[in-house]
């Protein structure tokens, strides 16, 4: 089974993101940036995998600017065996990358996409559905629980409600939720053979895909802010206040 | 031209977040037609046609459609986008697997999680975990929407009159076998719907501890919620996570208790009308957005405000 695992360089989770000055675009120009931690996830996941015999090859792959080959490369020291960067400076939306994906797929074989569920600076949630309505394939959204059983794999996904499973057959794509395992801490060493392990560099040209844009952010703005409240001496002026002020119980 | 909402239901019961999905469509257009997906699903349809602003109910009762697995129902609903400007669901797990599929089928951008209709073509949704607010324009001449649920009135479940249409199904397109549903059994309110929401995060300490919560849900009529923290180390259901990846909720009131005030997690409930917060760290992030706070130990705090509850029934 050949797994490719879709990574996404984003502004680090612990970075409060603010709009710019003109309210154009957000203020990112020098944020630390990661790996979504969705996708560290997803990488794990496929990891784990090849440990365990089930995957013959598992590929990292992100979409987006040169730098973006920074979060490959974190993806290879965790254990993926080799890379891809679909090098381009044009923003991209969940159904263009949903596209590219599919062009990579549909050269490799691949028989396994697995995907984070959701990027943290766009808060899409798109695009492994997308990718999987592309190829026509199966989708195991925001797992919890994945169990490669030879052809078929089963998924637990996390839902309104509590979970689901379901099964299908390869190839499909899996999307990643929280719990779905912990990621591993990369270790030196593994940083080190990883500047060694091939990174592939290509172009959505080269791959013949259409990346016009569907939209466009015309303003970013921050949200009304809450102003702060008060802070009340013990649970007997609590529920005082909830009762007689704020009139909510 | 009209709108499609794409329901969200058990097959028996229409789920309260498709009537605040069905509020963002009247704002778009006049005509809204709302699709029921599922098997043995007519009371679905019969309560739905009731729904005030609803013109046409689509019935697609049939047994691929059972767990609404988004394999077979995304070309149902591709099927009937056309006479549709707009197609609307609202942003539950289920709207969110589904809409994505149906976009790239019908080769459109979606615009997910919507908060605000600015015009036909234009939407406010929340981006980095709520931090900022974008304002989208899409070219797409159909538009593909989820609507979160807490940012739209409700629409009023009674007094319509929709005609009911059954339309024809597809079959099981058999990609993806449905095998079991674990659904977590409350007796209290819908997280999502409830009036009042308590909360508690990894300063509960266990699993056992969380009874001090119910307790007092209990006095409140409240729904239980939770920090991923708490989630995570399995002191509750992966269903009660609040937050940027769990459940977006607004109540009257929401106190969190024993939980820092991550962003990540703020971004579930700061719409909240009161917020009320109980944590011993008096820097805990969460003082910034709480209407009132009380610092202090939590295992004090609690048993006193569920007595003091007791005690002041006016
Ligand atoms: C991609 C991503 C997505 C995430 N999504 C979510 C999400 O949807 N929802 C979410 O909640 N989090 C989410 N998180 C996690 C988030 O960043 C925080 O780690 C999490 O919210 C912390 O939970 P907590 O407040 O319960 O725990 P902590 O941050 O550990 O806070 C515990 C609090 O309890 C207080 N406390 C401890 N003991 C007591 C006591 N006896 N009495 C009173 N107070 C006490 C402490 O002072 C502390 O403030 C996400 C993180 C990432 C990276
Ligand atoms: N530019 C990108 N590069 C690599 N992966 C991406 C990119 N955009 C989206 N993804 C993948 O798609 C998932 C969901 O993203 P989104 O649909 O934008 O919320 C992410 O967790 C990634 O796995």
């Amino acid at each position: 089974m050949k797994v490719l695992v879709a990574v996404k360089r984003v502004v680090d989770y612990n970075v409060k993101v603010r709009p710019n000055g003109d309210g154009s675009d957000v203020e990112i120009a020098n944020a630390k940036m990661s790996m979504n931690p969705f996708d560290e996830i997803a990488v794990e996941e496929a990891v784990r995998m090849k440990e365990a015999g089930t995957a013959t090859e598992v590929v990292a792959i992100s979409l987006g600017e040169a730098a973006c080959q920074d979060v490959v490369r974190t993806a290879l020291a965790m254990g993926m065996d080799r890379g891809v960067l679909v090098e381009t400076d044009a923003r991209l939306e969940p159904l263009t990358v949903a596209k590219l994906l599919a062009a990579i797929v549909k050269r490799e074989q691949f028989d396994l996409v697995i995907l984070g569920k959701q990027a943290i600076d766009d808060d899409s949630n798109q695009t492994g559905q997308m990718l999987a309505a592309l190829l026509g394939w199966p989708q195991g959204t925001f797992a919890s629980h994945v169990v490669v059983d030879d052809d078929r794999v089963q998924v637990t996904r996390e839902t309104d409600t509590g979970s689901q499973t379901l099964s299908f057959k390869l190839p499909g794509v899996v999307t990643s939720d929280l719990r779905l395992n912990e990621p591993r801490y990369v270790k030196l060493p593994n940083i080190m053979k990883a500047k060694k392990k091939h990174l592939e560099k290509i172009t959505p040209l080269e791959l013949d895909v259409d990346i016009s844009t569907h939209l466009e952010t015309i303003a970013v703005a921050e949200p009304t802010q809450r102003s702060g409240g008060i802070k009340v001496s013990d649970a007997k002026e609590l529920v005082d206040k909830l009762r007689n002020e704020a009139r909510v119980i | 031209m009209t709108v499609l909402v794409i329901a969200e239901h058990n097959n028996s019961e229409l789920n309260a977040a498709t009537l605040a999905a069905i509020t963002a469509a009247t704002q778009l257009k006049d005509a809204v037609n709302l699709l029921i997906a599922g098997s043995g699903c007519s009371s679905v349809a019969e309560a739905a046609a009731k729904v005030q602003g609803v013109s046409r109910v689509l019935l697609a009762d049939a047994p691929a459609y059972e767990h609404q697995l988004a394999e077979n129902v995304a070309p149902l609903v591709v099927r009937l986008a056309e006479g549709h400007t707009h197609l609307l669901m609202p942003a539950t797990t289920n709207g969110k697997n589904l809409m994505p599929r149906v976009a790239a089928l019908l080769d459109v951008a979606q615009i997910s999680d919507i908060i605000a209709i600015k015009s036909t073509d234009c939407f406010q949704r929340p981006i980095y975990a709520g931090n900022v607010i974008a304002t989208v324009q899409s070219k797409d001449s159909l538009k593909v929407v989820t609507v979160r649920a807490t940012a739209f009135e409700p629409a009023i479940a009674e007094g319509g009159n929709a005609m009911i249409d059954q339309v024809e199904a597809s079959g099981d397109l058999e990609l993806c076998r449905w095998e079991r549903d674990d659904v977590t059994e409350s007796t209290r309110p819908d997280l999502a719907q409830a009036e009042v929401v308590v909360s508690g995060g990894r300063g509960l300490g266990s699993a056992e501890n969380f009874q001090l919560l119910e307790a007092l849900a209990d006095k409140l009529g409240a729904a239980i919620g939770a920090s991923r923290a708490a989630v995570d180390a399995g002191f509750v259901s992966n269903d009660l996570q609040v937050g940027q990846t769990g459940k977006v909720v607004a109540p009257k009131l929401y106190i969190a208790v024993g939980i820092s005030g991550a962003i990540q997690h703020l971004a579930g409930m700061k719409e909240s009308k009161v917020i009320v917060a109980i944590n011993k760290d008096e820097d805990a992030p969460i003082f910034q957005i709480a209407d009132y706070g009380i610092v202090g130990d939590l295992f004090d705090i609690l048993p006193a405000l569920s007595a003091e509850l007791d005690r002041s029934v006016n």
